[in-house]
């Protein structure tokens, strides 16, 4: 089970209080961990990656053991430790504005 | 008897403001969607529950929500806003032409006569429409036609903010663009052409006949008679006879013609309150004084409205689609402001009261009477 916390706007959207559990079958890339975040949570189209492009927006992060996964391409391996459930994959909200 | 109900947008989330007909007592509902932004909600003409919301974050974007019960609870719909086609390019703040990017919805339109189809106004501008209830949206693509390529931002962006249709005539609707102008559809959405005779903008525009290119803020019409139209331009007040075939200048006696919204009262269609801005680089009402004016001959003469309203000191704006009015007799009229206050008159502008003066800024009001 890969573990994933969203920021606070998109738990209340997709109606989760914490963090979630997905299922992802293969190999656990970036992808592969937001498609099935989608898949699951159909009301978070749109609001990490885009529609069409599925290009990730612009002001949301990707974080995991540590390390910043938000410029990556999405066919990036996760760290073993998310794809085993002992750490979380981290949705951000980029800290902007004032 | 009946109800009111106010559906507030506003930066940090939705409100929902009921009272009986007689608008003195108010019940605060809300905050909806807290911590998003709230551009516009609006009910269906045709079944007051139906209520569509837009809820957009410069962080997730644009979410959709639809209400089935009045407000009382919500479900996300639809909000995959694609352009029709290769989008295209249109005028940037330099000059240069810059591609088409959709960033969120700035006004909702629910169809006169059917409850799931609805209008979307988008930045940047263009116009959407679902005929489901809002799972999915189609862009009218006819609209961009329309010299789109010479469209260009104003300050709050490129922005498709106001839609009205004309119960008369069931293909004609118009939309206002900022800074665009005023466009119009007789056969449905499928045409449209530029309406901009006789807008003048001769500090943003240095044709003096430019067909599009005007920053309208806001159009107004009274459904009784819906071939005569209001707009609060950038500068000016302006009034169509027509349709909007040519437009004239009303703003008459007015303090400052500079200003956002524009409403016309319910029963009376020669009535209209605007809300006079210093300037567009200072948003605020002149000398700290909030005065609502109101004409009662279709223009050009106007009351300053004042009772109620704070006269020392005050430095808030009210946005384009922050007033409202409903059909009740006195005609009640609402504003909200970037202050967080809603005022609310019972009796068609003569004394106001705040109903709430604490909400995040407002960014839209609309009134629902209720029977």
């Amino acid at each position: 089970m890969i573990r994933v916390l969203l920021p606070a706007h998109l738990r209340t959207l997709a109606r989760v209080g914490g963090e979630l559990r997905l299922q992802v079958e293969g190999a656990v890339t970036l992808k592969a961990v937001l498609d099935a975040l989608e898949t699951g949570y159909p009301v978070l189209r749109g609001t990490i990656r885009d529609h069409v492009t599925l290009r990730r927006r612009p002001f949301v992060r990707f974080f995991a053991c540590e390390q910043d996964f938000s410029l990556e391409p999405p066919d990036t391996l996760l760290p073993d430790s998310v794809a085993t459930g002992a750490e979380p994959f981290l949705v951000v909200g980029a800290m902007a504005g004032g | 008897m009946s109800k009111i109900r106010l559906l507030v947008g506003t930066r940090k989330g939705a409100f929902v403001l009921t009272s009986d007909g007689k608008r003195k007592r108010w019940r605060i509902g809300g905050p909806e969607f807290a911590g998003w932004e709230m551009y516009h909600l609006k009910g269906s003409p045709v079944d007051p529950n139906r209520v569509y919301a837009s809820q957009t974050s410069g962080w997730f974007g644009q979410k959709i929500q639809r209400s089935n019960d009045g407000g009382k609870t919500w479900e996300p719909v639809g909000d995959k806003f694609v352009y029709d086609g290769t989008p295209g390019t249109h005028k940037w703040y330099d000059g240069t032409q810059h591609p088409w990017e959709f960033k969120r919805v700035w006004h909702l339109e629910p169809s006169l006569t059917d409850p799931d189809t609805v209008y979307a106004g988008a930045e940047d501008a263009a116009l959407f429409r679902t005929t489901d209830g809002g799972k999915t949206w189609e862009e009218l693509p006819g609209l961009r036609k329309a010299k789109g390529e010479l469209w260009q931002p104003g300050a709050g962006g490129m922005c498709l903010h106001t839609i009205v249709q004309d119960p008369s005539q069931p293909g004609r609707i118009f939309v206002a663009i900022s800074a665009a102008g005023v466009f119009r559809t007789d056969d449905g959405g499928k045409t449209w052409r530029p309406i901009n005779s006789g807008l003048k903008s001769q500090y943003e525009l240095p044709d003096p006949d430019a067909e599009v290119g005007h920053c309208v803020h806001c159009i107004a019409m009274n459904a009784s008679r819906p071939g005569v139209l209001f707009m609060q331009k950038h500068w000016d007040v302006m009034r169509t006879d027509n349709g909007g075939e040519a437009w004239r200048e009303v703003s008459g006696n007015l303090p400052t013609d500079f200003g956002f919204p524009i409403a016309v009262h319910a029963h009376e269609p020669e009535t209209v309150y605007v809300v006079p801005i210093k300037s567009d680089s200072e948003h605020f009402p002149l000398d700290g004084k909030l005065r609502v004016y109101r004409s009662r001959t279709g223009g050009n003469e106007w009351e300053a409205l004042a009772v109620g309203l704070p006269q020392a000191d005050c430095y808030v704006n009210v946005l384009r689609d922050a007033m409202a009015v409903d059909a009740l007799e006195p005609c009640g009229v609402y504003f909200g402001t970037t202050g967080g206050q809603v005022y609310a008159s019972a009796d068609a502008g003569d004394k106001w009261k705040p109903i709430v003066r604490d909400l995040p800024a407002v960014l839209s009001v609309e009134a629902q009477t209720l029977a």
